[in-house]
């Protein structure tokens, strides 16, 4: 069955009109740089936790947007809060606290 | 000597009795609860301090220093410090020789709490025997300090910069009713003595005063207002203080042996945390200390204003003040009273809910541990260490995004031919300080736990860091049993001591930054400096060591954004290049980083200073 290598995935195709975007409409309305970011991938190349869950937070910030919640709680779970990808961030967005916003403000699944 | 009522009473003294009750009574339940709210070990600690003889006279010296005679301030200032100790000292023997007196004359008294404060309405006592005359003129003596010490805050008030203070604190309506009371307590007390000084005798300023009045007021029952004056003002600061900035007078007294035993800050709001609040005299030092009062809005976030906010169970205003502090120290290391400002917000930090919570248990340590352990297979071919030393390089994150950092240090490394290893060749796990400062204690923990895994299995004598923040963690919260942890400019110091390292000199002129995890964090001054000598010309900054200004770029602050820090950074900046150094020197990875942003002269590490200025 599984002798060819590759395999047939579910489609990863997203409707945006069925996904609820309460929540980042409140984390952007907190945190208003949210939006600016540009998805240069610069926090993405510093952050030490990328070697270890795939961290960043270029991807977490699109996935939230995508309604793909669990998977930007599990990048996010291996955060160390090291502050690097908010030195390196070419507009300036204050990474660390949006970091800590989401974990404020945003719930687990299986906790609703 | 003869007492002038046999009734050794009079309804004036109501008013004060009522006010010293009621504040002795508030400051004992206060006390009593503060204790309470300590963990059983630290109430333990704080009770066998006592018994330590070497504890106990530190108390005994701090309480005179710091609560009498305001050392610190006459450090900063010597106006200032005049001010503060002439009405605490003042104050504190005037009420000592009352007490001295009526224990003399009327020792059948000393049960009356009145009757030392209120004495001279009391009793005569002839001023013609040098027993007499002496106690009058300490007592007027006292006064006059206290009264002087009270014009000196009467004019602090408008002109602050005279005792060396840009800005001062706004105070809030019970701090100002406080104030006025307590500016009124010594010229009622000159005014009711005076008029009793032909009947209960006086000395120069009392009877003096005495003179000049009956010219005009000869009639005596005109006294009794004056004493009922006197009694109200004392009332009225007495019941005002608990609510006021003077609540710092009892509560320094506790949190003296408090701090003395050690017992650091556990809550947000219960036992140390609360006691040193209420400690906070309101003076203001650290708004002029605090690096974000360069933007004029800010200085409403210095300590002091965090205290009163705590006070008022302003969580708004906690939350907002305590995620913006850089938590470069600086308010700790000059606050006169001994309030951790940065240990404060960090608690502040610590109590705030949050739904996501990091898990690193899916990190492997053991592939680390892998890369590090081979330390004790190799160490015996390599012949040049000295003293079989086995030093373990933590570069830590911030240095990645230096590397210039690592690749100096490690080529300092290999010409001194020290035997070393790096821990985090490939990435590795944050040390936990940054989510400490964040106040998220457990997952800080988790890392600990992980690279002390690490760090144990290495085989390692000696563990080196180029990162100050870590530094400070890997010092305070790590436990490695007898592995030294040493910061890179100690390591090269030492390395240039024992004549391991040879650094040419040279004539350019270098301004060194003292780093705040590296100075006020683990008050490593000299080292550096020494290191920096070797090298070139050290410059200082116009404050630097214990006041150096913090860079801006710090990850203390939680919700200070990028431009924001702009301002902060160009004044450390100014700072350092007050005296027109070629270069600044740094020792942190983080402040090279920030200053390097706007610096208008080469922003350098120590390490790549050595590192150039040495031979193979």
């Amino acid at each position: 069955m599984n002798g060819f290598g590759f395999r047939l995935s579910p489609s990863s195709a997203i409707n945006l009109d069925k996904v609820d975007r309460s929540r980042f409409e409140e984390l952007c309305s907190i945190e208003p740089d949210a939006l600016r970011c540009m998805s240069c991938g610069s926090c993405s190349a510093t952050c030490p936790a990328a070697q270890f869950s795939g961290m960043s937070i270029r991807k977490v910030l699109l996935n939230l947007q995508r309604g793909k919640e669990e998977e930007a709680f599990r990048l996010m779970s291996n955060c160390m809060l090291c502050g690097k990808c908010t030195m390196v961030c070419p507009r300036g967005i204050n990474t660390r606290r949006i970091v800590l916003t989401i974990s404020r403000i945003y719930e687990k699944e299986e906790k609703r | 000597m003869r007492e002038i009522y046999l009734s050794g009473f009079n309804t004036f003294v109501l008013p004060f009795m009522f006010g010293m009750l009621f504040v002795l009574g508030w400051c004992l339940i206060g006390a009593v609860r503060i204790i309470f709210q300590l963990t059983p070990d630290d109430r333990k600690k704080f009770f066998l301090s006592f018994l330590n003889p070497k504890i106990m006279l530190k108390n005994i010296r701090d309480w005179f220093c710091d609560c009498l005679f305001h050392v610190k301030l006459w450090k900063r200032n010597k106006l200032l410090g005049y001010m503060h100790s002439s009405i605490a000292f003042g104050w504190f023997m005037i009420i000592v020789l009352g007490h001295i007196e009526v224990f003399l004359y009327t020792p059948q008294r000393m049960h009356q709490m009145w009757y030392p404060i209120f004495f001279r309405y009391f009793v005569a006592v002839t001023d013609s025997t040098m027993k007499g005359s002496f106690f009058f003129f300490l007592m007027d003596f006292f006064l006059l300090v206290v009264l002087s010490g009270i014009v000196l805050a009467i004019i602090k008030r408008a002109r602050s910069r005279i005792f060396g203070m840009r800005r001062t604190t706004r105070a809030s309506i019970t701090d100002l009713i406080g104030l006025y009371s307590l500016w009124a307590i010594f010229p009622l007390r000159l005014l009711a003595e005076g008029f009793t000084a032909d009947i209960s005798g006086g000395s120069f300023l009392t009877k003096s005063l005495n003179l000049v009045l009956h010219s005009f007021l000869s009639d005596q029952m005109n006294m009794l207002p004056t004493w009922w004056a006197y009694s109200i003002a004392l009332c009225i600061f007495m019941c005002i203080l608990p609510f006021s900035r003077y609540m710092h007078i009892p509560a320094e007294i506790l949190l003296i042996p408090m701090r003395n035993a050690g017992i650091p800050v556990r809550h947000a709001r219960k036992g140390i945390a609360r006691l040193q609040v209420y400690s906070c005299p309101g003076c203001g030092v650290c708004i002029d200390a605090c690096p974000m009062g360069v933007v004029k809005a800010n200085s409403k976030d210095a300590t002091v204003y965090l205290n009163r906010q705590i006070k008022r169970n302003n969580e708004r205003r906690i939350e907002e003040i305590s995620d913006k502090c850089l938590l470069c120290g600086k308010c700790t290391a000059v606050c006169p009273v001994g309030v951790e400002g940065d240990r404060i917000r960090i608690a502040q930090r610590s109590i705030r809910p949050y739904n996501l919570a990091p898990d690193y248990s899916n990190i492997d340590e053991n592939s680390a541990i892998l890369a590090v352990n081979n330390f004790v297979s190799t160490n015996n071919n390599i012949v040049s260490t000295a003293n079989n030393e086995r030093v373990l390089y933590f570069a830590g994150c911030m240095t990645a995004l230096t590397p210039g950092i690592r690749k100096s240090m490690e080529s300092v490394l290999r010409k001194a031919g020290v035997n070393y290893r790096m821990m985090d060749k490939d990435g590795g796990i944050c040390c936990g300080r940054p989510m400490l400062m964040a106040g998220r204690k457990d997952p800080a923990k988790e890392m600990i736990r992980k690279n002390t895994n690490i760090i144990k299995s290495s085989g390692a004598t000696t563990l080196l860091l180029s990162c100050p923040i870590c530094l400070k963690v890997f010092k305070e919260e790590y436990e490695l049993d007898g592995i030294e942890i040493i910061h890179h400019t100690e390591f090269m110091d030492r390395l240039i001591a024992e004549g391991r390292l040879h650094v040419e000199s040279s004539e350019v002129r270098y301004a060194y930054h003292d780093p705040c995890e590296l100075g006020r964090g683990c008050g490593v001054y000299d080292q550096p400096r020494r290191v920096v000598a070797a090298a070139g010309q050290l410059v200082e900054g116009a404050k630097s060591g214990k006041e150096s200004i913090c860079c801006g770029g710090s990850l203390g602050s939680l919700s200070l954004g990028f431009e924001q820090r702009k301002l902060m950074t160009e004044n450390a900046i100014n700072n350092l290049t007050a005296d027109n150094p070629d270069a600044i020197v740094t020792a942190c990875p983080l402040c090279k980083t920030t200053f390097g942003r706007y610096a208008d002269r080469p922003v350098v590490d120590i390490v790549e200073v050595i590192d150039s200025k040495t031979g193979n």
